[in-house]
């Protein structure tokens, strides 16, 4: 980028067959990744599954061990940080302690030779609304105005290429709804291209416009929110974007439309376009709001509905909006079902017998193989301890 | 109610507070002792000391009280050039172990960081010529480099130095003395700025556009400016009012006298104790003066 003057819009992002190994583990295999220009891309993962890496890769703060990374059509692969086009929110912020707010916003372009960059900075300041505390120093603010100075002193340098590392980590919930906003806002304000990296499933569902799930240094799986939410392909996506109830039971007959697939006797049909994996055994998996609570059998089984029971509810917890129902199947295992709030409070207690009936076009079959499933939804378990922002985790193990 | 309870809150805290000053000061009483008796006395009796006049008829060093002005102005026309040589020995000695010692600290402190075992090693050896007298240290380089010794024999036998070339003697071997001698004093100190230095904020500043230099000069050094602050006073003031490196007995010579030789040789060869005094009490001043504006200064980063 030429200095002294500001990207027009933002650039492309490309990297081919990158892989970072560390001494004594690799933190991301053969990683390839397009992201196109002016789109709001989110790399969702776990701690430690190699997205903060990804991003340290861009910014040029670490070196890959194999591959190229292209941004707007130039390999910058051998370029130093402060020759990229890019600019980062870091997750601890970063703001110099011994320069003003101001200071630190203009920190950019004074290095660029920008024309007028205080009142730029001033401009960038007022856009997240802290103009009024500019003379400040950083230790003066709190979190939440520290992370938005953060942005402004990026967001000023209008990059090709914003990486966000985690930056709405330190927030409380409030705020961090309300950055949300804002910064997908300035996104389609300035129509440049920001990498966000997290591993807060809701904020990467809110704000990206493709996501892509990454684990143990590999994407499982990329694609718009809903799609990724609706069709998870592997069983940690399935877990790690929300919960799902799956199952695992071979495959009894296959058509064009159906795949019916027995569990412990049982027989649930999924839509075969919904199902890459069309023989032997597979996983199948519906979401657990998808679940409709039944206090009596079924009248009669009609077709396009997929019913298993009768259960014992096991727990019960409310929590306002829903109302989460464990239920233990026999054969089957647990299975967990959102049930909105639309009376006063649960309308079965712990101990109650139930069915529970789907939509046949709700359920969708994973990529796994059932080993590969099991793996997964461990991975997407101990993610959720770990991070703590998944308070349950649709465990369903299947004693098939 | 709001306002009662903000009002009520310092008379209840007060007899705390009173309590802990008691306490304080009783822990601070031997310190205080200590100065009173062992700065304080002797400096009233240095200031006295400078204005007493030779006793008329007297012994060598025999002196009576007075107020003789003229011990200042004299030994300051007198020992002028001895006093504006110590401080610009000193200020080249801490500028040599300034930019000597920078680059060693931020080795230590920031680059071998992951390995402490390097780190400490390093630090042992930083600090390892303590373990020698100051004395003998100095005595060792005057050896090194006097006119029989390897350096003054190989560069005559390379003809890069004249046949009747000296080391010792000579204002570089002073200075390169008070830096030798001083360089621990400046090292630590940076050591440990730099080893509290958060390394996010280069990453920052390389990620906003500036090259590793600008990096260095925008974000390193002012973030490790105490350390510089405190480095460069431990050094500068010892420097200025030494009188081991430029003596002639070590490093230097008649020619590289500095105000701490003046008054030395003052008191102990010549018996002439206001006037030693007086020129003690001139350096004592001029040091605080040049401190007093540097510190200030460097406050405001206004060295940058």
């Amino acid at each position: 980028m030429a200095a002294g003057t500001f990207a027009e819009k933002g650039a492309d992002l490309e990297l081919v067959g990158i892989t970072k190994t560390f001494p004594g583990f690799t933190a991301i295999r053969s990683l390839d990744l397009f992201i196109p220009a002016g789109s709001f891309f989110a790399l969702l993962g776990p701690s430690g599954c190699g997205k903060t890496t990804t991003l340290r890769l861009v910014a040029g703060l670490e070196e890959p061990t194999a591959g190229r990374i292209v941004i707007g059509g130039k390999d910058v692969t051998s370029t130093k940080p402060f020759q990229r086009p890019v600019n980062t929110v870091f997750q601890s912020y970063a703001l110099f302690p011994h320069m003003s707010v101001l200071e630190n916003v203009a920190f950019g372009l004074r290095r660029r030779g920008i024309a007028s960059p205080l009142e730029k900075a001033h401009e960038a300041l007022r856009l997240v609304e802290l103009d009024h505390l500019a003379a400040r120093r950083p230790a003066q603010l709190s979190g939440g105005q520290q992370q938005r100075v953060a942005l402004a002193r990026a967001v000023v340098n209008r990059p090709a290429l914003l990486l966000l590392d985690e930056p709405l980590g330190a927030l409380d919930l409030k705020l961090r709804r309300q950055m949300q906003l804002e910064l997908k806002d300035i996104q389609t304000e300035v129509g440049l291209t920001f990498l966000h990296v997290t591993h807060d499933q809701e904020e990467a569902m809110t704000m990206a416009d493709t996501i892509a799930v990454m684990n143990r240094g590999e994407i499982e799986q990329m694609g718009a929110p809903e799609e990724l939410y609706e069709l998870p392909r592997t069983a940690f996506v399935a877990n790690f974007l929300g919960q799902s109830n799956l199952f695992t039971g071979e495959v009894v007959s296959s058509t064009p439309n159906a795949l019916t697939v027995a569990i412990a006797g049982q027989q649930l049909v999924i839509p075969s376009a919904r199902a890459p994996r069309r023989s032997g055994t597979v996983t199948v998996g519906v979401r657990p709001e998808k679940l409709l609570l039944l206090t009596a059998p079924p009248a009669a089984p009609s077709s396009g509905v997929n019913v298993l029971g009768p259960g014992r509810v096991i727990d019960v917890s409310f929590s306002g909006v829903s109302t989460q129902y464990t239920i233990a199947v026999p054969g089957i295992g647990d299975v967990i079902v959102f049930a909105q709030n639309m009376v006063f409070g649960p309308v079965v207690h712990v101990g109650a017998e139930v069915w529970v009936s789907w939509n046949v076009e709700h359920g969708f079959g994973l990529e796994d193989s059932p080993a590969e499933a099991a793996a997964g939804v461990a991975d997407a378990a101990s993610a959720a301890g770990a991070d703590g922002d998944v308070a349950t985790s649709a465990l369903t193990t299947v004693k098939a | 109610m709001a306002f009662s309870a903000f009002a009520s809150a310092p008379a209840a805290a007060e007899p705390a507070v009173r309590r802990r000053s008691w306490i304080a000061l009783v822990l601070l009483l031997p310190g205080i002792l200590y100065l009173l008796l062992f700065f304080i006395t002797p400096l009233i009796s240095l200031v006295f000391t400078s204005f007493q006049q030779p006793v008329i008829n007297g012994d060598i060093g025999q002196y009576s009280a007075g107020f003789q002005w003229s011990n200042y102005t004299d030994s300051v026309v007198q020992y002028l050039p001895l006093i504006l040589r110590a401080f610009g020995y000193a200020l080249l000695a801490t500028l040599l172990a300034l930019v000597i010692s920078y680059p060693l600290a931020y080795f230590i402190g920031v680059k071998v960081r992951g390995f402490p075992l390097v780190q400490s090693l390093l630090l042992t050896l930083v600090i390892a010529p303590f373990f020698i007298s100051f004395l003998l240290r100095t005595l060792a380089w005057k050896q090194i480099m006097s006119d029989e010794g390897p350096i003054v024999v190989g560069l005559k036998a390379l003809s890069i130095f004249p046949s009747d070339g000296h080391i010792t003697g000579t204002p570089f071997a002073v200075i390169f003395g008070l830096t030798y001698n001083f360089i621990p004093f400046m090292t630590l100190p940076l050591y440990a700025t730099l080893e509290r230095l958060d390394v996010r904020y280069i990453e920052a500043g390389n990620d906003l556009y500036a090259s590793p230099f600008t990096t260095f000069r925008k974000i390193t050094v002012p973030l490790s400016l105490p350390g510089i602050v405190s480095g460069t006073l431990l050094t500068f003031i010892p420097a200025a009012g030494d009188y081991i490196n430029a003596s002639g007995d070590f490093l230097g010579s008649a020619q590289t006298s500095m105000v701490g030789n003046a008054i030395e040789s003052n008191f102990l060869v010549t018996q002439n104790y206001p006037v030693a005094a007086a020129l003690s009490i001139v350096l004592m001043a001029v040091i605080l003066i040049i401190v007093g504006f540097y510190v200030r200064r460097a406050g405001t980063e206004d060295l940058i």
